[in-house]
């Protein structure tokens, strides 16, 4: 969920609570018998969540990691084969065109989903503050990916289709979305803004909403028309909760599945054969589990990779307006 | 003309293009699940031929018929169907218990932990919390496969354990949204409680839990849509329709649906049967979703 963006924020936050607490330390008695017995209540009250972290992240995380230097099929103990699983990678050119496959996707739905949610939200603030209207908007996200991928599966067949029929009506030529090299990756790119728009737009208004109304007054004063105050005073100050949805979206994005597996299956001839796709397929299609946990492996380190990125950039920004 | 009536006149007309894409946003956002319900109620071969249509074609209760086994194989394939159907009950009763399940104890135990993070005092404290908080940068794809590996050699393939214990126990996530909240609670009343001689669990469950009820709604309720719409982990760990989830039995339906000429009628009655839970949650918990999904971002 709010990875990074939120860790940034909770070491602030908890440097803080650290420093309160150490002030009341001071002033409290440290004998004080009302934190007698807090060690022994305490493990008991994170061991579930202690188990769970140390056997279901922990260990498969640093599995992962061994996984990535050995030969497994599953069914037989895993063989230690050093680097062979990443020299593999280098030269896997399904790999690499996954990887341009994804990073494309990434590029179009982050991106076409910020502007229309951004639009949205600003629209949403500035003319209604209908819950209704609001609820609507949101109703894609809480359909699964398979729902939604089925339902435009259907709208964008190329015969019976309603948008091809559409578009046919206007005078146009009907688009092979789902089944041509070119709109794979934009048609399922679409599919995901349509099911994510509005759960961004909902996060950006809840922003704007606590942007107080008297910050605007003076640019009023002053004649400054809305469009510009949006640019100069609202999006400036909305930059933290922008990069937090930018850098969830992009994670997300990066291990799109279900809307893939459910329309293009990630044809036609690998054009849309996203990462997760690809790993699913090298894992349980070929049981080379060694290769999918290395490619796992490298989609985290990109992850985290353009996480740190994002963060860097927000930071220099925010230094630039300060 | 002065310059206020100029500025209102601008300020309509921009009013009125804002309305004019919100109302395009929201016919774009609701028009697929109208056309759900249009195609779940035509009839296969009235549609090819009418595909247009903004009714029902051949309007019939066929496709959901046939989608819930209520029609016979030979009904179903003289409709267009393949004669595959949903054992709806079955499966709504998988996903409820997978999702209210997973849902339910991890937002139990995450309240746990963050009050012996937010209200206990003890060694290891800050440590144990940074350890927690690493697993925030961990993406599912890195965990996952080793974690069917796990389940395997657990031999919990195929059971709601198996399929539940991996996110049932711990969310770095949940935990440090909920200490956050409980930092910022006061503890008068709590200290109180506790020089009254009040043992530190009536406390927690007394006082601070209820205190915190408003986070806990927004994390379950988001966790519940979350667990409820999973497709990648119920599809790795689960084999057999005695588990799976909803998602699951949607996706095998439509692999069924013959591909030269697909059951487009059943498909959407399917769709609409796997969506209807989801949107009975919205109409009875519509407003605070809204608001809890604002509240996710801004905290």
């Amino acid at each position: 969920m709010a990875v990074l963006e939120t860790t940034a924020r909770d070491q602030r936050a908890s440097g803080e609570a650290t420093r309160r607490r150490k002030n009341a330390r001071r002033t409290t008695n440290p004998y004080s018998p009302a934190h007698r017995g807090d060690a022994k209540l305490a493990w008991v009250l994170i061991a579930p969540a202690l188990v769970g972290f140390a056997v279901f992240a922990a260990y498969p995380t640093l599995r992962g990691i061994y996984l990535s230097f050995t030969d497994f099929a599953v069914l037989s103990p895993p063989e230690w084969i050093g680097l062979d699983n990443y020299r593999q990678l280098l030269g896997d050119e399904v790999f690499w065109s996954s990887l341009g496959v994804t990073v494309y996707f990434v590029l179009l739905s982050v991106s076409l989903g910020l502007v229309v949610s951004v639009v949205t939200a600003a629209v949403l603030h500035r003319i209604t503050s209908s819950t209704v209207i609001r609820g609507l908007i949101i109703l894609p996200f809480l359909i699964s990916g398979v729902v939604a991928g089925t339902v435009w599966w259907w709208m964008l067949d190329s015969q019976l289709g309603i948008v091809n029929i559409v578009i046919k009506a206007f005078g146009g030529d009907g688009i092979q979305f789902l089944t041509s090299r070119d709109w794979a990756i934009p048609s399922v790119a679409l599919i995901n803004v349509w099911k994510q728009m509005g759960y961004t737009a909902i996060i950006i208004f809840a922003g704007l909403q606590t942007i107080p109304a008297t910050i605007y007054e003076a640019g009023r004063v002053d004649g400054a028309s809305e469009l510009r105050m949006f640019r100069t005073l609202t999006l400036p100050l909305l930059r933290p909760i922008l990069a937090l949805v930018v850098v969830l979206n992009v994670i997300n994005a990066f291990q799109v599945f279900d809307i893939v597996s459910v329309t293009t299956k990630g044809g036609p001839a690998n054009a849309s054969n996203v990462l997760q796709m690809y790993i699913y397929s090298k894992a349980f299609g070929q049981f080379d589990f060694g290769y999918a946990a290395t490619m796992s492996l490298a989609l985290f380190v990109i992850l985290i990779a353009i996480t740190f990125l994002q963060m860097r950039l927000l930071r220099a920004s925010e230094s630039d307006t300060n | 003309m002065t310059a206020t009536a100029t500025r209102r006149r601008r300020f309509s007309v921009g009013k009125g293009f804002a309305w004019a894409y919100l109302i395009g946003v929201l016919v774009v956002t609701i028009f697929p699940f109208y056309w759900i319900l249009r195609t779940a109620l035509s009839d296969n071969y009235a549609l090819s031929a009418d595909p247009a249509s903004p009714l029902p074609v051949g309007f019939t209760w066929g496709p959901f018929k046939r989608v819930l086994g209520l029609a016979t194989t030979q009904e179903s394939i003289a409709e267009g169907g393949s004669g595959a159907s949903i054992e709806i009950g079955h499966f709504l009763v998988n996903s409820i218990v997978y999702a209210t399940v997973s849902t339910v104890l991890v937002v139990f135990f995450s309240t746990l932990a963050a009050y012996a993070f937010s209200r206990l005092h003890w060694r290891g404290r800050n440590l144990m919390f940074s350890l927690f908080l690493t697993a925030l940068m961990v993406p599912g794809i890195l965990t996952l496969l080793p974690n069917f590996v796990l389940v395997k050699e657990l031999g919990l393939l195929n059971t709601f354990a198996g399929m539940i214990l991996p996110f049932g126990l711990f969310s770095a996530f949940n935990i440090f949204f909920l200490r956050q909240f409980m930092l910022g609670l006061s503890t008068e009343i709590e200290e109180a409680a506790l020089i009254d001689g009040a043992g530190r669990l009536r406390v927690l469950f007394g006082i601070t839990l209820p205190m915190t009820s408003g986070p806990i709604f927004t994390l379950s309720i988001l966790g519940f849509i979350g667990m409820w719409n999973d497709y990648f982990w119920p599809l790795l760990v689960t084999s057999d329709e005695s588990v799976q989830p909803l998602t699951l039995a949607l996706a095998v339906f439509k692999q069924s649906s013959p591909q030269a000429q697909p059951d487009w009628a059943g498909l959407m009655a399917a769709t609409l049967v796997a969506a209807v839970p989801m949107l009975a949650l919205f109409m009875a918990f519509g407003r605070r979703i809204v608001n809890s999904i604002g509240f996710s971002g801004i905290k």
